[in-house]
This record gives C-alpha cells, structure tokens and sequence, in this order.
C-alpha cells in the first residue's frame, strides 16, 4: 500500500519539477505531512475543499468529467438516468453574453441539506467534512436528490456491473461525488483534480480548508472564490473563482 | 358500478368487488417487483424527475387519509350526531387510505427490501422520518378510535380518542406539507404556505373520497342518504374545495410577487404545456369551479350531482399535484444564478417526464389496497353508516 | 428471511424507547433464524472450493464460520463512516484469497466459496450487487496479523 503511494507521489513530484509549477511540489509536502495511517480515523482538524477557478477551465475540455467517470465506473454514455457525479456546466452572461465553462459537483456543504433531510442517516458528513451516502443504509427514497440545490447527486436506476473494486457502486441507492474518498484516504488527491492539472489548465485546487496556509486557503483568498448560491448560506467545501 | 351488472347478493358484490380490488392489487405488486428487478430506468423518473406517478398517487392517499377523518373529527370533536354515526367508515377509511399511500411509498423505494432499516436508523432531523413516526402513529390512533366507538364499553372514550385523533391528523397533515416546505433551493416548494395548503386539500380531498364511497356503499345496498345529512357534507364540501381555490391561488401570487419566482410562476400556469393545462382544465375546471356549480347550483345539488362533484375534486386533485410534484421537479434549479446554463445533466433546461405503465400500476394498486381494505372492513364488521332513528337512539343511548 | 444485515448496523443513539420496541421484537425475530443457522452452521460442508491464496484465514477459522458476518459489518461502518481503511477484515479482501482458482471470483455456482455455504442456509446476500466478486490481481491479500 504505502510503497504504491510514495511510488505515485514520486512521479507527480517529478512531473511538476518537469514542468517547473511551483505548487506540485507544495501539494506534496502538504500530503507527506497530512496522509493517515489506515487506522486512523477521518479527523475534524482537516477540511477537505476545492477551488474552481472558472476563468482557467475551457469549454472544450472534459477531463475531470471523463476521469471521474473512469476512476469510479461510472458509465460513459450520458442519459437522463445515468449518473453523472461530476458534468461541465457551460454558461453564459445573461447581460454581457459572454460565456463560461465550469465543473459541478457535489459542494460537500458544512451544512448539508441532504443530511439533514435523509430519514435513515445515509447520508451523512464525515468528521473531514465530505458529504457522502453510506450506501447500506439507503433506501433508495431520493429525498436528499430534492434537497440538493445543486442537482449534485443521481439516482442509480439501473443493474450494475463490471464495479471497480475500490468503487462498490450498485442499483437502487442515491450516489454522488465522493471527493474520491478512496484515494483521500490513502493521502491522494481526487481523479478530476488530478486530471485537469494533466490537461494543463489547473482549473481546480484540492485541499484543507482548515489550514489557512495551504494552496487551497491562500488561492481562495486571493482570487476571493465564493460558493454556489451563497445566500443559501450551506459554506461548500467547493468554492468558485470567476463567476 | 351498475347493480345490474353485479351479482344480486350483498355477499356475491362483495366477492365481485373484492377479487376485482384483488386483482388491480396484484398488478401493482406486479408492476412494484419489476421495478425492482429492472431498476427504476423503466419507470418515467430520471435524476431530474426523481419522484413520479407514484409519489402522485402516493401524497393523494395520504392526504386524502387524514381529511377523510374530518367526518368523524365533526362527529366526536364537535358532537353532531349525523357525523357520528358516520364516524365508523370515516375511521376505516382513514386507515385504508394510508395504507395504499404507504404501500406505494414503500414500493417505490430503489431499496423496498430495506425497509427495516428506516425503522433501526432514524435521523430526527428528517422531516421524512418524522413522517414514518407520524403515519405510523396515525394507523395506532385510529385503530384506538374506531375500538372506542365500535365497542360499546369502550364508547366513553370515543370523545378523547376522537379528539386526539383530530390533532393527530392536523400534525399529519402539517407534516406532509413539510415535506415540500423544507426544500429550500427549489423554486416550487421551500413556501411557508405549503402546510396550511395541505391542511386545506386534505379536507377537499377527503371529504370528497367519503362522499364517493358513502355514495357507492348506499347504491349497493339500495339505500338512500338522508337529504339533511347529505347536504350538510355537501356544504363542507363546496366550502373546501373554495378554500383550496383560495389557497392556490394565494400560493401563486406569493410566488410570483413577493418571492420573484415570476418565471417559475408562468412557467407552471401559463406556457409550461402540460402543466398549466393539467391546472387550469384539471385542477380550475373540472376539479374546482365544475363541483362548485355541481354542489351549489340552485337546480343541481341532487345526490347525484353531488358524487359527480367529488369525483371530479379527486380528478382535479390529481391534476393539481401532477402540477405541484413533477411540474415542481421540471423547472431548473437556479445554480449560477444571471447565467443562461447548459449541460449533458439537463442544467438549465425543462426536464422531460412521460409517466410510464409500471408507475401507473403501481399507483393504482395502492389505491386498490384501500379500497380493499375499506370493501373488507365493511363486510367483516358494522362500519357502514347508521342512519334509521332506531339505530341512531341506541348508539347514542350508549355513547 | 429477515435481512439481518439491515438489522445489525450503527446504532444511533437517539432511537427512542418506542422505536426500541420495535426492534427489540424485530431483533427478537431476527434471532431465531441465527440460532438455528449458527448449530448447522458447523454441520454445513465445508467448502471444498479451490481458492487463489491457501493458507491461513485472518482470523481462527471456528470464529471466522461463526462470526464473519458480524467482522464484515462492523469493519464495513469502520471504513465507510471513519475512513478507517485497515484491509485485514476488508470485503476486497477476503475475496482476494477466496477467490476460485477457476473461476477467480468468490460467487456464482456452488463451487464459489461465498455461494457455496450460503446457498446451503438459504442466505441471500445483496453485497455482489455493489462490490466486485472477482479477485484482484494487484492488491496483495493480508492474512492474519498484518
Ligand atoms: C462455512 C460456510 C460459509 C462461508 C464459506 C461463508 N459464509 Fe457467510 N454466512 C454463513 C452463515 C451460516 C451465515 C448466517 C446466516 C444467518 O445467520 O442467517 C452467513 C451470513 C453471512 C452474512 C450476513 C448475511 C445477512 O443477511 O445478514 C454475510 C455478509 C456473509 N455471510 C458474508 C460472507 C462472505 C463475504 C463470504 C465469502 C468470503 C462468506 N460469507 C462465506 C456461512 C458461510
Ligand atoms: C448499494 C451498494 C452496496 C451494497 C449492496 C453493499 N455495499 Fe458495501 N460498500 C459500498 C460502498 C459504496 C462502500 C464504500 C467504499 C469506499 O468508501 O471505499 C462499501 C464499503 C464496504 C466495506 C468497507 C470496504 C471494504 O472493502 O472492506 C465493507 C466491509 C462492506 N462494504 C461490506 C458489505 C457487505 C458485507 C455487504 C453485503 C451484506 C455490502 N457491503 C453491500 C456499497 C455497497
Ligand atoms: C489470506 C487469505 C485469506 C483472507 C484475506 C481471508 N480468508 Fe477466509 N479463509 C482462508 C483460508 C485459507 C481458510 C481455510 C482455513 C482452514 O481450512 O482452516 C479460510 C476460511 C474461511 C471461512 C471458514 C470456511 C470453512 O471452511 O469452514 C470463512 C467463513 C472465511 N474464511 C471467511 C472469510 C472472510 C469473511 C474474509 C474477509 C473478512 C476472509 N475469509 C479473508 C483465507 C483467507
């Protein structure tokens, strides 16, 4: 396991001294120091977030959208019933006509309304903040799917199979982003994050929002990221930068 | 239902009726597991149109459960003796109706099989689970009800059980409407108007089943309602469905005026397609201002008329909930808000919803079930009215 | 059959006393059935299936018989709520090591070595239906003490 891990960090602490990026190497250190052994509990000193920063992501790339899809087994072909956990939205100013491009996912709310509304307790927040569905416990009743304002999570309306191993996944239960849970967990980053950096745009940041020092805190800061909606007053894991 | 077309015995109907319920019982169970197997792909309902037909069907049922109870509630809480003798079938209808609306809540489910798991992990934020407490609650309470009135030792309580019950479905009621009201970010629902709304559909919708049923139950044994008593219920009637015109109405200048949904507004009552004509034929038409005229007009308002009138309130119930639910669920969420948004997960457009045969079944079968379980309650046990003086002086003589 | 997967899980502190009852009488069912299963349960043929890693089990096997359901469950909540992510009581695996050399999946046909007993007690499990029955080939299986 933990050779897989520092064999992983080693190529991306290579490709970003390749590339020169003075953040690759900042994320790393920032890993090493946060990665938990596998006994360890998800603790509440560690917010996990993200930043996009829209004004970097393009129209014509889906990278995030296609390894999302690739990392969980999620199906590729994009119906109304197929979940989809992370789509790129494409706007437009409704004044200057100008338009944009960004990925929506689940905002991992502090104060979700998903969890609030789910009657068995399957949805629910881990103690590092990422809003996720216990998929033993849910019934399939799809009130949190109404309790989303942000449409973030589908409804799983057909059998399964060929599952990834690290990504149960399975007919009947509400899914949604998992801020790649099984990667977190091992100290990695999520697939879409990952991905946009490879294609070059670096449109999105990953993080600990309860470290005021880490790339994710200082880049919100200085571009003044705000959530989705901010007046329903939810404080997002997910920030926005440029809309 | 003509009685010529029905076997001549009280107990050859019953038989008839039964295995007709039965067998409309057992196509929605049909319909229920090959939603299961297949998956909800099958059904109408995608990721934006989460809940259908069923959910239509399902908040129809148990609305309409705690309305019916007003017969009784008028009966024991406000001690009018015509009400009284119909608290009875008021009780069994009550419990019929929640249970059909349960029965397809349930089956709806994209997990039925966990059921249990909603009773073992209970999140007491939920209004939904809320909900389960409050239904559950309901089928105990009114079963204590009808025990009081149907066992003569037990009549001196009838009164404080009645009364609970009355509150009871008031709560009930409330919460369902809660259900809707919590939902924040949709431009339908999150309305503070939603809970007295359902308390007013409720009474319309109930009142409206009772009449039916009370209507069917007297043709079929070849009775006559008195004209006193019917039209008194008559009278609830009309002033409920008014109240719910009112109501709607109320909801949809809120809407449009002071929360600026304006678009969502005329989306649903001028150029949504489907919905506004659902609104305005089904629910303005033939569901309001029609059994208005039906119970109100100076020439009408004969028996007939009058279960005409809460046939087409059930109609018209429909149409507005098809209005409320989907047509609630079709209009985007507003998630950039001063952006025109697009995307292959149908941001920012109308969502397509056609309701598919399985979901109908479905439905219908939970409304079998209470038909049923209200054809069988009547023919085990004295729930049918009672309304010749003889039988009426003894009920009270021993109230 | 009662679901008993359903039954046992977290307990949330807040059920109240008449919920209790309910599963108290629920719980009550539930046992019936486990008492019964659990004397045959040593009864049951052993499996006499072929899988990928022999050796030793990650725990005693007489416990492993008895109680794997109640280790699976309880590292299940461990993981999926804590982000605990030990893998000696993992799904992953304990499908890893069992495995069918043939087949080199742990389900389907009665030669699969979670089918194989199961189908014997008539316990129908819903966890294929998510997670993979099939080994895989790059994560090492940990036996026991690791
Ligand atoms: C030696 C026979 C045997 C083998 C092999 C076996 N099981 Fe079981 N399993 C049982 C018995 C017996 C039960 C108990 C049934 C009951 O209590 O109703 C059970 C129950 C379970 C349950 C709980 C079922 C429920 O509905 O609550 C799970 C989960 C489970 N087994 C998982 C597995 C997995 C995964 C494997 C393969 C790695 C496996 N079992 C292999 C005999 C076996
Ligand atoms: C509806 C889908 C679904 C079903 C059915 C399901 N699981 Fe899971 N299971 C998941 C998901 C999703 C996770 C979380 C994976 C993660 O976070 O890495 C998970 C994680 C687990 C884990 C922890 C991870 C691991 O590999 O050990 C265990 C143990 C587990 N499940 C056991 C079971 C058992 C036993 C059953 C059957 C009784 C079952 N699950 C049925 C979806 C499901
Ligand atoms: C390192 C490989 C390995 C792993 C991992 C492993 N097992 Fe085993 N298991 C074995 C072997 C080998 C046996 C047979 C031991 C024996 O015959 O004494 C066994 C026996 C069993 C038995 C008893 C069957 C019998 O023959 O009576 C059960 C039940 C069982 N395992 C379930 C599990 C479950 C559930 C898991 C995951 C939590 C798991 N095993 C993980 C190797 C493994």
């Amino acid at each position: 396991m933990s050779e897989v891990n520092t064999g992983r960090r080693q190529v991306l602490a290579w490709g970003a001294a390749m590339a020169g990026v003075a953040l690759a190497p900042g994320v790393t250190l920032f890993e090493l120091a946060q990665a938990r052994s596998p006994e360890e509990a998800a603790s509440n000193k560690v917010r996990w977030g993200m930043l996009v920063d829209v004004n970097r992501c393009a129209s014509d790339c889906d990278a995030c959208v296609t390894a999302c899809d690739q990392e969980n087994g999620l199906p590729q072909t994009k119906t109304p019933t197929s979940a989809q956990w992370i789509r790129k939205v494409e706007l437009k100013d409704l004044r200057t006509g100008a338009t944009k491009s960004a990925p929506v996912m689940c905002q991992h709310c502090a104060e979700p309304p998903c969890v609030d509304v789910c009657p068995t307790g399957a949805s629910f927040k881990r103690a590092d903040g990422i809003v996720l569905v216990d998929r033993h416990t849910c019934i399939g009743c799809r009130y949190c799917m109404m309790a989303c304002p942000y449409q973030a999570r589908s409804f799983v309306h057909e059998p399964v199979t060929g599952q990834k191993p690290e990504v149960p996944r399975g007919k009947g239960c509400v899914e949604s982003c998992t801020l790649c849970v099984h990667r977190i967990d091992r100290g990695g980053t999520p697939a879409c994050v990952e991905a946009c950096a490879a294609s070059g745009h670096k449109a999105i940041v990953f993080g600990n929002l309860n470290d005021p020092n880490s790339e994710l805190s200082q880049r919100i800061a200085e571009l003044r990221a705000a959530p989705l909606r901010p007046d329903l007053r939810l404080n997002q894991g997910v920030r926005y930068a440029g809309i | 239902m003509t009685a010529a077309t029905l076997p001549r015995t009280a107990t050859g109907r019953f038989w008839a009726l039964a295995a007709a319920l039965g067998v409309v019982v057992l196509a929605g169970l049909g319909a229920a597991h090959f939603m299961e197997e297949a998956g909800h792909a099958i059904t109408g309902m995608n990721n934006r149109i989460v809940w259908g037909m069923p959910h239509v069907f399902a908040i129809f049922l148990i609305v309409a459960a705690s309305g019916v109870l007003n017969v009784a509630s008028v009966g024991s809480v406000f001690g009018r003796t015509e009400y009284k003798s119909r608290a009875p079938l008021s009780g069994l209808l009550c419990i019929g109706l929640l249970a059909g609306g349960l029965a397809v809540l349930m089956l709806d489910l994209g997990r039925p099989e966990r059921m249990i798991v909603a009773a073992t992990h209970y999140n007491f934020t939920s209004v939904f689970a809320w909900n389960v407490f409050l239904y559950t609650g309901m089928f105990a309470i009114v079963a204590v009800y009808l025990w009081t009135l149907m066992e003569r030792r037990m009549n001196g309580y009838s009164g404080a059980a009645g009364l609970a019950a009355f509150v009871w479905r008031f709560v009930l009621t409330t919460g369902t409407g809660m259900i809707f009201a919590f939902l924040v970010a949709r431009q339908a629902y999150g309305s503070a108007l939603l809970p007295p709304l359902f308390i007013v559909m409720s009474l319309a919708w109930g009142t409206a089943v009772f009449l039916a049923v009370q209507a069917a139950l007297y043709a079929g044994s070849d009775r006559t309602i008195p004209p006193e008593i019917l039209r008194r219920i008559r009278n609830l009637l009309g002033i409920f469905i008014a109240a719910v015109l009112y109501f709607t109405l109320v909801y949809h200048l809120t809407n449009a005026y002071f929360a600026k949904q304006v678009a969502f507004t005329r989306f649903i009552l001028v150029d949504g397609g489907v919905y506004p004509l659902l609104f305005w034929g089904g629910f303005f038409v033939l569901g309001s201002v029609l059994p208005l005229v039906l119970i109100w007009h100076p020439r009408l308002g004969t028996p007939r008329s009058v279960v005409a009138a809460s046939l087409l309130t059930i109609v018209g119930a429909f149409a507005l909930l098809y209005v409320f639910i989907i047509g609630g669920q079709a209009w985007p969420l507003e998630i950039f808000p001063g952006y025109a948004t697009s995307s292959t997960f149908a941001d920012g457009t109308i969502a397509a919803y056609a309701p598919s045969l399985p979901e109908v079944l479905l439905g219908l079968g939970g409304v079998a079930i209470a038909l049923l379980i209200a054809v069988v309650g009547l023919h085990v046990l004295p729930f049918a009215p009672q309304d010749d003086p003889e039988a009426r002086a003894k009920a009270s003589a021993s109230a | 059959m009662i679901n008993r997967q359903a039954l046992a899980g977290r307990a949330t502190p807040s059920v109240r006393a008449w919920w209790r009852t309910v599963v108290a009488f629920a719980c009550a069912l539930s046992v019936l059935p486990a008492m019964a299963a659990d004397a045959p349960a040593s009864r049951v043929p052993a499996p006499t299936v072929a899988i990928a890693a022999p050796g030793k089990c990650v725990e005693d096997t007489p416990f492993m018989l008895r109680n794997h359901m109640e280790l699976l469950k309880h590292h299940r909540d461990k993981t999926v709520r804590d982000g605990i992510r030990t893998t000696q009581h993992s799904l992953a695996n304990c499908v890893n090591c069992h495995a069918s050399k043939v087949t080199g999946r742990v389900t389907g046909g009665k030669d699969a070595f979670c089918e194989s007993c199961h189908k014997f007690s008539a316990v129908k499990l819903d966890c294929w239906d998510c997670h993979t029955d099939r080994a895989q080939a790059g994560l090492a299986a940990a036996g026991a003490g690791k």
